[in-house]
């Protein structure tokens, strides 16, 4: 050999040992912010949108009762987006959710409404429904091969085709009271309060706590196995500035009328569906899958059935959106939940996923969802036109695609 | 004073972290046939890509003179335009689109008003097939032409835009030997035109055949320029340039002690998945514990498309055979039932096949056995990461961490990945495919290396290589395989390069 070194030494490996570096706490920090760029651009973001919005309405963006009502109003987007994500990051797309909002919703109206069965009835139905649906949509996709963007596309007309057919194309409402306290209800006063309600605190104080101790788990369970972690200082800046946001967030909402169910739904579903992407086998097959398809299927991925449940998941979620558009509608109407796959899709892609799949993340999306909402919301308080609001969010979501396609370039410029 | 075409002078290429190339030097004289040669990875391909514009002046240092003119090409256009055509190793034709149509792709012949004239077009067309001595018609749609024959359209292309020198990657790679012998002897009749080639190749005898001079690039230098007048140029000279060293040296030693027979497979058959032939017929062959069996095959020999048939399916239709596992009979109808049964395969290409190159180190070492690190569904992270970690330390992975993303490694720290990935699933069997294509020569002393560990430790390899003295270097037996048929099982110390081809062209010979 003329060359001592091999012409694939990487520049990195010359750095010292790097185990060593990411101990030191603030190396990690940059470490962590750079290299996740894509993923962490989108909390950025956030932040400034909420201060910006916060400035221009004098602070009414934040008031107790516009941070409840941004809940309130897009929830079902946020759960749509879920799902969405989920099928975004293994390289699909989904059209058809706007009108399985609407099919759900329509179903369990139909029989709440008309046909006076118990409102739990009508949930259950219109789960089974989604279900239904996305077995439906899955079997297309996954076990005769074709793309998602036709599948979901025929969804689209095929299920608002059968909504017009089961609502008969008139609208439907009231449901009884126990129905609509889903997307209106709140808890509240469970635990008495003066002016404000004490039950809302401790469950913010119950998630921070939670928090906390999680990460205090996860940074034992590093050092076992002599993993880097950041420096403890920093561990306990991280726990506390999360505390902060949420006890803010929690007093806020306590100062208005309460925990709003929804709520309540939608942390269980973020929480449940981050740790079903990130730590569960069906999680990491769905991101491999995205990755490389071809790859994935040649580590043994069985990738049909992974395919098969994305969507099935999907259809399910779409349900549960359905059940919470039809509760705070309080009805069934023929022309519900359109467009809402483009918001749910535009949250995702804002929310840091990859055009091209296998990037992106449960969190991400749901805090692009919140952007969107965040922004929709201000304007309206500023008393910003409709057009205007819309010409804004399309440019939002171009700006986020493009910010990711350069991110892209950038990487594969070096390499 | 030579009458140069070209000249570059002390061109150097850096990408991040890599010296592609160091101080090359090339002089192309007017109308000689100039050959390259330098092993996977030397800059062959990277000096092609400064010279035809792919990377822009001012990405690279150094000097180039065409014509006599210093030449600064901003991309392939400006290159084109002064009469540089480069004819890629993957073939960039349209196969929906018509010879013609192909031939004149971004160079329409427009007539009147600015619409394509295709009666000028057909006619043009003809004539440049005919000067290739193609005989095809201008409209037959290309993706309906042989490989050989898309190769001469190619040309045909490059002489529609007045080229006058022309760039060939690695032409005859993927064509059979009565083709290659029509390119050839199209080259030698083009030079009688006044038309200069450069030819990368990494057949030799081609190149002693047909070349007028010969540069060897090693490592992204130039060795020497030798000349075939001068009577230079030899296989062996060419060899040692390649190479820098001995042959013999090239190889780590190992003793071999062949145990149990782990894998066999029986009347393995295959059907092509879209068209009516077998592409693997009737192959049977063993492989034991620690022994290293190497498959020996022309490209479209069957070579890969018997290894993905095997593994889980992966490949064709109507596969019916057996395989048997210790003696047992096992079914691998999915990648997953392979792989529980001990089979591994790592594929030829890493990249398109072998991983996810979005992701990191760590969980691509971990993809073909998340089960493993599961319980109940549940991944334990931190066992990945000490995985993975591990696999980084054993096999010398140079990244930083294993958080390092998998697309920016080399290939062959990529080819490192892919290894650890499959060891992973702690196979008995590992089937690689051209373990070292496009790695350079330090990497794949060290796949070399890791090779022997394996059989060491008691599992069985497979290799495929179309690189002879690869298999000859580090098989115990080599199996070669010609037209989807097993034509020869030969131990290594009775195998040499020249039984071997005489093998792996045989059925095709006997056939027509």
């Amino acid at each position: 050999m003329t060359r001592t070194a091999p012409p694939e030494a990487d520049p990195a490996s010359n750095e010292p040992a790097p185990a060593v570096a990411l101990h030191t706490g603030t190396s990690d920090l940059r470490a962590l912010i750079t290299r996740n760029l894509r993923t962490s651009g989108i909390y950025v973001a956030f932040v400034v949108i909420v201060a910006l919005f916060a400035i221009l309405t004098d602070g009414v963006s934040l008031s107790p009762g516009n941070i409840t009502n941004i809940v309130l109003q897009y929830s079902y987007i946020l759960v749509l987006a879920i799902g969405m994500v989920l099928v975004i990051i293994a390289g699909h797309i989904d059209l058809s959710v706007g009108s399985v909002v609407a099919l759900t919703g329509a179903v369990s109206a139909v029989l709440v409404i008309q046909q006076d069965y118990p409102w739990w009835v009508g949930m259950l139905a219109a789960l089974a429904v989604g279900l239904a649906v996305g077995a439906w949509q899955g079997f297309w996709v996954a076990y005769v091969g074709i793309p998602a963007f036709i599948v979901t596309l025929a969804g689209m007309l095929v299920f608002r085709g059968l909504t017009l057919q089961v609502l008969d194309n008139i609208s439907l409402s009231p449901f009884p009271t126990e129905y609509s306290k889903v997307a209106s209800g709140f808890l509240n006063g469970l635990l008495g309060g003066n002016g404000y309600d004490a039950f809302t605190l401790l469950i913010g104080a119950f998630a921070v706590g939670g928090y906390a101790l999680s990460g205090f788990r996860t940074r034992l369970a590093r050092i076992k196995y002599a993993q880097p972690v950041e420096s403890f200082p920093l561990f306990v800046a991280r726990v506390v500035a999360v505390g902060a946001v949420v006890m803010y967030f929690a007093w806020q909402l306590a100062h208005a009328r309460g925990l709003p169910i929804v709520l309540i739904i939608l942390g269980v579903l973020v929480i449940t569906y981050a740790v079903i992407s990130n730590r569960t086998v069906f999680g990491r097959q769905i991101y491999a899958i995205g990755g490389n398809l071809a790859a994935a299927q040649l580590s043994g991925v069985k990738v049909k059935v992974v395919n098969f449940w994305i969507f099935v998941n999907m259809g399910f979620l779409a349900a549960v959106a359905g059940i919470i558009y039809s509760s705070r509608s309080n009805g069934a109407q023929p022309a519900a939940g359109n467009m809402f796959e483009l918001d749910a899709i535009a949250a995702v892609f804002i929310g840091g996923a990859a055009v091209t799949g296998g990037v992106g993340t449960v969190v991400g999306a749901v805090v692009g969802g919140l952007l969107v909402a965040v922004m929709s919301n201000g304007m309206q308080l500023m008393g910003v036109e409709q057009q205007v609001q819309s010409i804004v969010k399309g440019l939002v979501l171009l700006l986020a695609v493009a910010f990711d396609v350069y991110n892209k370039r950038r990487a594969g410029a070096s390499r | 004073m030579d009458d140069n075409i070209l000249e570059m002078r002390s061109i150097t290429k850096t990408f991040p972290g890599v010296k592609a190339l160091e101080n090359v030097t090339l002089a192309v004289r007017r109308g000689e046939i100039h050959a390259i040669c330098g092993e996977n990875g030397a800059g062959k391909s990277t000096l092609m890509k400064v010279l035809s514009g792919v990377y822009p002046t001012g990405t690279y240092d150094g000097e180039i003179v065409y014509d006599g003119q210093p030449a600064s090409f901003g991309n392939i256009r400006d290159s084109e335009h002064v009469g540089i055509v480069i004819i890629h190793q993957e073939l960039a034709l349209v196969p929906y689109l018509s010879i013609a149509e192909n031939i004149f792709l971004g160079n329409e012949r427009r007539g009147r008003g600015g619409l394509i004239d295709w009666n000028l077009a057909n006619a043009e067309a003809g004539k440049l097939l005919e000067s290739v001595g193609l005989d095809e018609n201008p409209v037959t749609p290309v993706g309906q032409l042989g490989v050989g024959k898309q190769q001469l359209v190619e040309i045909a292309k490059a002489l529609s835009k007045d080229v006058r020198l022309l760039i060939l990657d690695e032409p005859t790679a993927a064509l059979n030997d009565s083709d290659s012998a029509h390119l050839l002897e199209l080259l030698r009749r083009l030079r009688e035109r006044g038309i200069t080639s450069i030819m990368i190749s990494h057949k030799l005898n081609e190149i002693t055949e047909v070349s007028d001079r010969v540069t060897v690039i090693r490592d992204g230098k130039t060795v020497e320029t030798l000349d075939t007048k001068a009577g230079e140029v030899t296989q062996a000279r060419i060899i040692r340039g390649m190479v820098g060293r001995d042959l013999e040296s090239f190889y780590p030693d190992r003793t071999s002690s062949p145990g149990e027979e782990v894998l066999r497979v029986e009347d393995w058959t295959v059907r092509h998945p879209t068209q009516d032939r077998l592409v693997v017929d009737h192959a049977s062959f063993s492989v034991r514990a620690g022994e290293v069996v190497g498959i020996a095959g022309l490209m479209g020999a069957g070579r890969t498309e018997l290894a993905m048939s095997m593994f889980g399916r992966s490949y064709g239709r109507d596969i019916s055979g057996r395989i048997f596992m210790h003696g047992k009979e096992i079914k691998a109808r999915s990648v997953a039932e392979a792989i529980d049964n001990g089979v591994a395969y790592a594929t030829e290409d890493r990249k398109k096949y072998g991983l996810n190159l979005i992701e990191d180190i760590r969980r691509n070492v971990s993809a073909a056995a998340l089960a493993k690190l599961s319980r109940n569904g549940w991944v334990n992270g931190n066992e990945e990461i000490k995985v993975a970690e591990d696999s980084r330390r054993s096999m010398n992975i140079k990244a930083p961490s294993v958080m390092s993303v998998v697309g920016k490694l080399s290939g062959g720290n990529q080819q490192k990945v892919v290894l650890s990935k499959w060891l992973f699933t702690d196979p008995d069997v590992l089937i690689l495919d051209e373990p070292t294509r496009g790695i350079d020569v330090g990497a794949k002393y060290e796949i070399y290396t890791i090779i022997n560990r394996l059989v060491a430790a008691g599992k069985a390899v497979v290799v495929i290589s179309s690189e002879l003295p690869e298999l000859l270097g580090i098989c115990d037996r080599i199996y070669t395989l010609s037209a989807g048929r097993i034509t020869g099982e030969i131990p290594v110390a009775q195998a040499t390069q020249e039984n071997l081809m005489e093998l792996m062209t045989k059925e095709r010979e006997s056939v027509g």
